[in-house]
């Protein structure tokens, strides 16, 4: 359940936000959440809903981009896409791959009022 | 929407609230919203692009723990494991055999549980300062809680009563540097008794082990400001957890298989366990033990001390180099073998 407190951490970024450029409330939030940040898009999304009533993040509806990551296969001395760590390379099959990206979960825009 | 031309009623209407609508003359005045500039097709709404990490508070915090901890030459790590494996024995026993081997480290704890103080009062017990974090309803640890609790630790006394036991051990040769008995003890190389002969002047280097709450999910995601992460898992649970929950095994910088001394008693693969391991995380470096009977203490507090000085760095660095070695080799090996059958 640490969506909970994720969803914290988002709503926190956009008081910050507000603060810095006011509006009065958000009617669209973004986000991106790598195939590899260990987020359960259904929790984040159950979570946020618990905690927007009352906040700007009332009535907004919101979007969960899920980008594949990025792994390094040494093998193949390339950078492939994988959605979970569990993936074998996509060219070669191995396993010898190390993550490069995907951990990410960002707030990448919001429509306000 | 209109029937002659389909333009529809979208858009900025008076009824949007971002429109200011003149009281006495009904003139519309767009652009009265906080942009102050009419967008057409997207009303008064703005879109504001931010592309914010969400822990990027948390992982500020994180910083300014590792700038504090490395301010008090206090080495800090997140021992993470599911609940049972034995962090809190390992951390008992960990501190009696630094105790005995290397009374210079001072060690403190902070622990990490949902409810109660049990597992800082057996802390507490073996004579280690400790704090105890309850984090109610959460599930994890984050970098603003072992800020605080980090305040709250005596590390003063910690200090004092690291000298006091290092000076009493060694009064016989107070003409010599104070970095010569380090670099007997830990294997140092001269830079790093270099700075030995500086911490004495000032603090005992400290051990900080940081107990997250017993959870093999969320604790992966939050940065604590620690050195390193070691993942506890012991043989009585299955041998594939960490496929099963790799975010926490690739997080990890050392994975602990713990409670061997009970190998004989359960299906336990470790082969497979540590296969699992590098797969996850190919990099993860694997010590087995026994915090019951001591087997295998002795490569943790090499560990432990060996991390304390970057060498961690350096070895994965090392380990890398070998393992591309290997492949280059491997690579020039087909290289060669091609031509032959051209």
């Amino acid at each position: 359940m640490h969506e909970l407190s994720l969803a914290g951490g988002i709503l926190r970024v956009l008081e910050q936000t507000r603060e810095r450029d006011p509006f009065e409330r958000v009617t669209h939030l973004r986000l991106e959440a790598g195939a590899l940040s260990g987020v359960e898009l259904s929790a984040l999304r159950f979570a946020l809903e618990a905690i927007a009533p009352g906040t700007c993040l009332e009535n907004a509806t919101v979007d969960i981009e899920e980008p594949a990551a990025t792994a390094w296969c040494i093998p193949c001395c390339q950078s492939v896409e994988i959605r979970s760590r569990l993936d074998p390379c996509p060219l070669c099959g191995g396993a010898q791959l190390q993550a490069t990206s995907g951990t990410e979960l960002r707030v990448m825009e919001l429509q306000v009022i | 929407m209109c029937v002659v031309c389909g333009c529809s009623n979208t858009g900025a209407t008076p009824s949007d609230p971002s429109v200011a609508v003149h009281p006495t003359t009904g003139d519309l005045h767009f652009g009265a919203g906080a942009a102050k500039v009419s967008v057409p097709g997207m009303s008064q709404a703005r879109a504001i692009k931010l592309e914010t990490d969400v822990l990027g508070a948390n992982n500020a915090i994180a910083a300014q723990n590792r700038a504090h901890f490395a301010s008090h030459e206090v080495t800090a790590y997140n021992l993470v494991s599911s609940p049972g494996s034995g962090k809190t024995t390992l951390l008992c026993a960990t501190i009696h055999a630094l105790k005995q081997r290397h009374p210079d480290v001072a060690v403190a704890v902070i622990e990490g549980d949902q409810q109660t103080s049990f597992d800082a009062d057996r802390i507490r017990a073996t004579g280690a300062p400790a704090i105890q974090i309850n984090t109610g309803k959460g599930c994890h640890l984050d970098a603003p809680m072992v800020a605080e609790a980090f305040s709250r630790l005596d590390l003063h006394a910690t200090h004092h009563h690291a000298h006091e036991a290092s000076h009493h051990g060694h009064t016989h040769d107070h003409d010599h540097e104070h970095s010569h008995d380090h670099a007997h003890d830990h294997d140092h190389d001269h830079d790093h008794a270099h700075s030995h002969d500086h911490e004495h002047t000032h603090d005992a280097p400290t051990i900080l082990f940081i107990e997250n709450v017993g959870n093999l999910v969320c604790p992966a995601l939050w940065d604590l400001g620690e050195k390193a992460k070691v993942v506890i898992l012991s043989v009585t649970e299955g041998e594939d957890k960490p496929l099963k929950y790799p975010d926490m095994f690739a997080a990890a910088n050392l994975m602990i298989l713990n409670k061997i001394d009970l190998l004989p008693h359960v299906s336990f693969d470790v082969e497979r366990c540590k296969a699992y391991a590098r797969r996850i995380n190919p990099g993860i470096q694997i010590l087995e033990l026994s915090a019951t009977t001591g087997q295998g203490m002795g490569a943790w507090l090499d560990w432990l001390l060996a991390v304390d000085h970057d060498h961690q760095t350096t070895d994965a660095l090392q380990a890398r180099i070998t393992q591309l070695e290997v492949e280059l080799a491997q690579a020039k090996a087909q290289i060669n073998a091609q031509p032959a059958k051209a």
